[in-house]
């Protein structure tokens, strides 16, 4: 199998705090890689690695086999990188069409907006994916007045718009109830059944063994261990994630 | 049946005010609400001094003084949008002042002057932004400090002198900045005009402006987003500097002097057109229009106080009143809808 992504020795502290130490990371192609850990395991680091936020400090990374060097933002986009960092990276104050097009603006060549366009795909996607059929909400109603499963389906939609081949999720079944929490693991489902890729980062070992075909523990910045989903029970990953949590060690 | 035919009959007229007129009303609410305040205020000021306020004088006088901090308040306002301030900008004023007399002295040309004014500045504003953004400084204090540093220099530089500007009488310059229309409309109200269009449209239909408010709203997720928030913080602050020496030169030639004081004075009323015409001084949200209105209700209360029979005394105790309430206001409304 060729992998989309691949992480080597990736290290990275802030300060006196190491936050990262020689992590070995990696996703295969059509591949949901659970990423599992406590507070402070460093799950958010590597995503954020991943992302172009942070550069380590030492490592290196590889897109489809090809080495990138000073990975940014805009860089791990062009790669087909796309994040769902949930509800905290919406502009609550701005309308739902300045959402989905955040910081990806359609304008021309000098930066003038196309407003008219932005305002219809958002309206096409919320009809198509996002399965909205109210008139109360519409591509010029402000974020803040929708519920967080609303929010969440815009994350969601806004990754899903720019055709991304690696889906980043980054704990974003935090505050869905039931049945929002269901939509979105069938969101997951999709994407692997669209021949994508995804890292889907949860406290929730349930949420993640459902949907994940290999799952890879952190603990203290290292790797403490990964597994493939259908080589191992639920009842034995929450038992090694306990044990974990306890000793820093799977066994 | 009736009750089918009651539900059509509160459909029908519900369908206009339902989906036109409520929706434009939330979504403008604030605009309508400053435009309200304006009209209030000027029948209120037209039935208390009649003899003023149905005069052409104090219209005349209006567009005559308000535009030289206008100017100034349009960008600014993008900066508080952005959730920056900018305190420093009625020293650049005069600090652009000083650049172009001395570049006038160098050249002999007041197009050159009035170029090096313009680009000293945006570069002063600059530096305004390259502080607050790459020390991290909280623009606040930085601004505080940059207005007496700048203040300063042109004491230092000036030795406390003025200049006359006959030199501009009948110059292009002179007529294309400052001159009267129809020998009744000042130009520099034309200016305003056209820097506040220039302004709407950076922030509403422009890239640059899109991110403006997204940093003034959510500057984690701008960043996420891969926006470059430095630079763009940077640049607001350039173009407040801009607008600063833009109006320090309109007063200056309006009134054919350059006093090494230009510009103190307008501090408050620039920051309360701003906060008046319901930019949040949290970021996020703001608006061109507002404070454009903004800008002529805070320049006809001065006036409008004396001539409804108050003293001048009373005006700074207005204008805090305003921003206080304008900004409280503002608070209160955003927590009630969150």
């Amino acid at each position: 199998m060729g992998y989309i992504l691949e992480m080597r020795n990736i290290s990275k502290s802030f300060g006196e705090v190491q936050s990262l130490s020689n992590v070995d990371f990696r996703v295969g192609e059509n591949e949901i890689v659970g990423l599992l850990g406590d507070n402070g395991a460093g799950k958010s680091t590597l995503i954020k690695i991943v992302t172009g936020y942070y550069r380590p400090d030492s490592g290196e990374i590889y897109f489809r086999g090809k080495k990138v060097e000073n990975l940014t933002v805009p860089k791990a986009r062009e790669l087909g990188v796309e994040t769902v960092y949930q509800e905290r990276a919406l502009a609550e104050l701005q309308t739902l069409w300045r959402n989905i097009f955040l910081g990806r603006e359609l304008s021309n060549r000098l930066g003038v907006l196309d407003i008219r366009k932005m305002k219809e795909e958002t309206h096409r996607l919320m009809v198509d994916k996002m399965g909205y059929t109210s008139s109360a909400v519409n591509p010029d109603s402000v974020i803040k007045t929708f519920s967080g499963g609303e929010k969440q389906g815009v994350a969601i939609t806004r990754a899903l718009y720019f055709h991304a081949d690696l889906i980043i999720l980054d704990e974003p079944t935090m505050g869905l109830s039931l049945q929002e929490t269901r939509k979105l693991l069938d969101f997951v489902r999709d994407i692997k059944a669209a021949g994508k890729s995804a890292i889907f980062i949860d406290h929730n070992v349930f949420h993640v063994y459902s949907v994940a075909d290999r799952v890879v523990v952190l603990d203290r910045g290292r790797v403490a261990g990964e597994f493939q989903t259908k080589d191992i029970t639920l009842d034995d990953l929450m038992e090694k994630m306990y044990r974990v949590a306890q000793t820093g060690s799977l066994d | 049946m009736t009750a089918h035919v009651r539900n059509q009959s509160q459909e029908v007229p519900q369908s206009l005010w339902g989906s036109r007129i409520v929706p434009f009303a939330r979504k403008n609410g604030l605009q309508i609400g400053i435009v309200g305040v304006l009209f209030g205020l000027w029948i209120l000021f037209i039935v208390g001094a009649p003899d003023t306020f149905l005069k052409s004088d104090i219209y005349r006088a209006l567009m005559t003084s308000t535009p030289y901090w206008g100017v100034i308040a349009l960008p600014l306002t993008m900066v508080i949008i952005a959730g920056d301030i900018d305190l420093s900008f009625i020293s650049i004023m005069a600090v652009g002042m000083v650049v172009f007399w001395q570049v006038y002295d160098w050249t002999g040309s007041l197009g050159v002057a009035f170029a090096g004014c313009l680009a000293s500045g945006f570069l002063v504003g600059l530096l305004n932004g390259i502080i607050v953004v790459g020390l991290g400084i909280p623009p606040l204090i930085a601004t505080i400090g940059t207005q007496f540093f700048w203040r300063g220099v042109v004491e230092v530089v000036r030795e406390g002198q003025g200049e006359s500007l006959v030199i501009a009488r009948g110059t292009v310059l002179r007529d294309v900045l400052v001159g009267k229309i129809g020998g009744y409309i000042p130009a520099q109200l034309i200016w305003m005009v056209l820097i506040a269009l220039a302004v709407w449209f950076l922030l509403n239909r422009h890239k640059f402006g899109a991110h403006t408010y997204l940093i003034g709203d959510n500057e984690a997720s701008a960043r996420l987003m891969g926006v470059n928030v430095g630079r763009t913080r940077m640049l607001l602050f350039a173009l407040v500097g801009l607008a600063a020496a833009f109006g320090g030169v309109v007063q200056s030639l309006d009134v054919w002097y350059f006093w090494p004081n230009l510009g103190e004075g307008y501090l408050m009323n620039t920051l309360a057109a701003v906060f008046l015409g319901g930019t949040s001084v949290f970021g996020g949200t703001g608006t061109i229009l507002g404070t454009f209105v903004g800008c002529f209700i805070i320049g006809a209360i001065q006036p409008g106080i004396i001539a409804i029979g108050l003293t001048g005394y009373w005006t700074k105790l207005i204008y805090g009143l305003i921003i206080t309430v304008s900004v409280a206001m503002h608070t209160v409304l955003r927590k009630r809808i969150s």
